[in-house]
């Protein structure tokens, strides 16, 4: 079957010509493993808050043909989301400080889950809470959505940095990060696989990785962005509205590729039970994405990216593709964690 | 001012075709303190209206500066195929592509946002550039003259060396030049003629690209005149294309309520009255205690 992957020239309603079937004239089989509730035609994903909700990035590539789009966080009530600026750029990355801005749970319901349904993504709804209750009550009212059947799995956004107070980020509290899951679970049926997004701004992740599956996580996104403050040097100020932000792009991919390798080999050891992970943190080519896979990750976010090339979630998956037919790999599933037996 | 985009098509930012491509560099020329761009662009020059803005990757596909630089298009030449643009050497992402030769290639996306619009009937229109937030205003000016318009332009800049296009203004139209140093034309800011203007012209057309400070002063003297004014925002963008929400502004809408609105898809024009200039102070823009969503 001939596989288009030219991104040039106009989108709109007519968007390229993707298509990445499970095999390809290449004979590489990109079927990503997240479990026996979750099987993907390829491991590429959006990262949440990089994406929006699907349809501006549907302008440059058809969001069907990614393993799973992931949606921007959403909490139960609109968020204006902080002042400006918003965001400051760094070596090889860059600070965001957005404060979850979004339209709630019901409008997000009524107007984004249909449209992702209409165009036949997988869905995976990230969701945020100020409080446990409050992700609940946001997973409860998603799962009461006319158009829940186009939802892959949830994604349990414990970790967003960009919260009024500190002691906000769940993921930073083995104890908060095991009450948000265990809150979520019972509101979510079986057959919907549950993601906890940990931050790697924690002393040790493995402790919260082992309590985020104890809560009922039945898998783990890693990593969020990492907190920094940059500072206006004319104005003598900080640079952000909110002083401090995430950072995320290249420059933080090593500390994603680490903190895959250090769950990961906990669950190797049989430390902490094994349970898939969704790789995220500065993924920009095909190599990077091999990269997290080999530290431990079966299915891969592009983020950041995106901001330098709308393409970039598709373009990875045809150097990822690439990059194992070249080599002669012949499943992608089969190189999850494979530098740790190296 | 109806929400006509200047070829009568309903015109909305998010559903209008954009292209991504590697666009090569068909000239680069200095214009008083800025470079004058030319790249080879057909899909964006097919599709492009004043007041839409494009967005360059920097460096190329390794670089360590990710975000994309957003440029209001100048001119477009749908025939050759061009996108022109205006580039301000203010950092070393927009130095990198200053100095971009013929030849070389760019990745562009565009055209993005929403455009001017024309108003219901002709008259007197006033088009007001700040620096070389006057970029996109020859292009509109042509536009409304082919519509009827009876086109006044103000430039102003800092001294003389930060005005640009005054050559550009066609001689069919009235041209007022001011410098805050009086090093050409007048001796002040941009919006000091503006109100003599409305009242001799009886423009009830405004469009007004150049620093928040000066679209504020420009909003609150066309309001004062009973003339609507279109401004086009210069938001810190990351992506532009209206994913990474970053470039935000409040503005109200029809429904009378204040929304932090993407200036990439929502804008980069506004209509004037919309925009919670009240936020805006000293290079940043809070959020107002009545926009929807407000921290409580």
């Amino acid at each position: 079957m001939s596989v288009d992957w030219s991104t040039s020239g106009v989108a709109g309603d007519d968007v390229p010509a993707v298509d990445l079937t499970t095999v390809d004239v290449t004979g590489v089989d990109l079927t990503a493993d997240l479990g026996p509730n979750l099987q993907l035609p390829n491991p590429l994903m959006t990262a949440s808050g990089c994406a929006a909700n699907g349809k501006e990035l549907h302008r440059f590539g058809d969001v069907a043909q990614l393993g799973a789009f992931v949606t921007k966080s959403v909490k139960r009530d609109p968020q204006s989301g902080r002042g400006t600026p918003r965001m400051a750029e760094t070596p090889s990355g860059m600070l965001n400080s957005i404060g979850l801005q979004g339209p709630g749970i019901d409008a997000f319901v009524e107007h984004d889950l249909p449209w992702l349904k209409s165009v036949g993504a997988r869905a995976i709804v990230s969701i945020a809470g100020a409080s446990s209750g409050e992700f609940a009550e946001v997973a409860g009212r998603l799962v009461a959505a006319p158009d829940f059947d186009a939802v892959a799995a949830i994604e349990v956004n414990i970790s967003c940095p960009n919260v009024a107070n500190r002691g906000l980020v769940f993921a930073c509290d083995p104890a908060s990060s095991t009450e948000v899951l265990r809150l979520v679970a019972p509101e979510v049926p079986n057959g919907i696989p549950l993601l906890a997004k940990l931050t790697p701004d924690v002393t040790d992740i493995v402790p919260i990785a082992e309590a985020a599956l104890a809560g009922g996580a039945h898998g783990l996104t890693m990593i969020n962005t990492l907190l920094g403050i940059h500072i206006d040097t004319e104005r003598m100020r900080p640079h952000l509205f909110g002083t401090t932000g995430g950072l995320s792009g290249p420059a933080i991919r090593p500390v994603a590729v680490r903190a895959i390798w250090q769950v990961h080999a906990a669950m190797r050891a049989g430390r902490i039970p094994a349970a898939p992970i969704v790789g995220v943190g500065g993924v920009r080519t095909g190599q990077d994405a091999l990269e997290l896979t080999l530290a431990g990750a079966s299915a891969i976010q592009v983020g950041t990216a995106i901001f330098n090339d709308p393409s970039a979630p598709w373009r990875v998956a045809r150097e990822l593709r690439d990059l194992l037919g070249q080599r002669g790999i012949p499943r992608y599933r089969d190189l999850v964690g494979a530098a740790h037996q190296n | 001012m109806t929400g006509r985009d200047m070829t009568g098509h309903d015109m909305t930012g998010r559903d209008a075709g954009v292209c991504q491509a590697t666009a090569r560099v068909a000239g680069n020329a200095p214009a008083a303190a800025y470079r004058h761009l030319t790249l080879d662009a057909p899909g964006i020059a097919q599709l492009a209206q004043p007041g839409q803005f494009v967005a360059l990757t920097v460096g190329g596909p390794t670089s360590a500066l990710l975000l994309r630089r957003s440029f209001s298009i100048h001119r477009v030449d749908p025939a050759a195929g061009t996108v022109e643009i205006v580039v301000s050497d203010a950092g070393p992402g927009t130095a990198w592509i200053t100095r971009l030769d013929d030849g070389e290639s760019v990745d562009i996306v565009g055209p993005l946002g929403r455009g001017f619009t024309l108003p219901d009937a002709p008259g007197a229109a006033v088009l007001i550039g700040g620096g070389y937030g006057s970029a996109p205003m020859f292009w509109l000016a042509n536009v409304l003259r082919e519509n009827g318009f009876a086109i006044h332009h103000v430039l102003g800049a800092a001294s003389a060396d930060r005005l640009f296009g005054a050559e550009l203004a066609d001689p069919a139209d009235e041209l007022i030049v001011t410098t805050d140093d009086g090093s050409q034309g007048e001796r002040g800011w941009v919006s000091d003629p503006l109100p003599g203007l409305l009242e001799r012209t009886g423009a009830k057309a405004v469009y007004a690209c150049g620093p928040m400070g000066m679209l504020r002063a420009v909003t609150e003297i066309a309001t004062a005149h009973g003339a609507r004014a279109e401004v086009a925002v210069e938001e810190a963008m990351a992506c532009g294309i209206g994913v990474c929400m970053t470039c935000v502004l409040p503005v109200v809408g029809a429904d009378g309520v204040t929304r932090m609105s993407r200036s990439c898809v929502d804008g980069p024009i506004f209509d004037a009255t919309t925009v919670r200039w009240d936020a805006v102070a000293g290079g940043r823009v809070a959020v107002p205690a009545d926009c929807l969503g407000a921290p409580r």
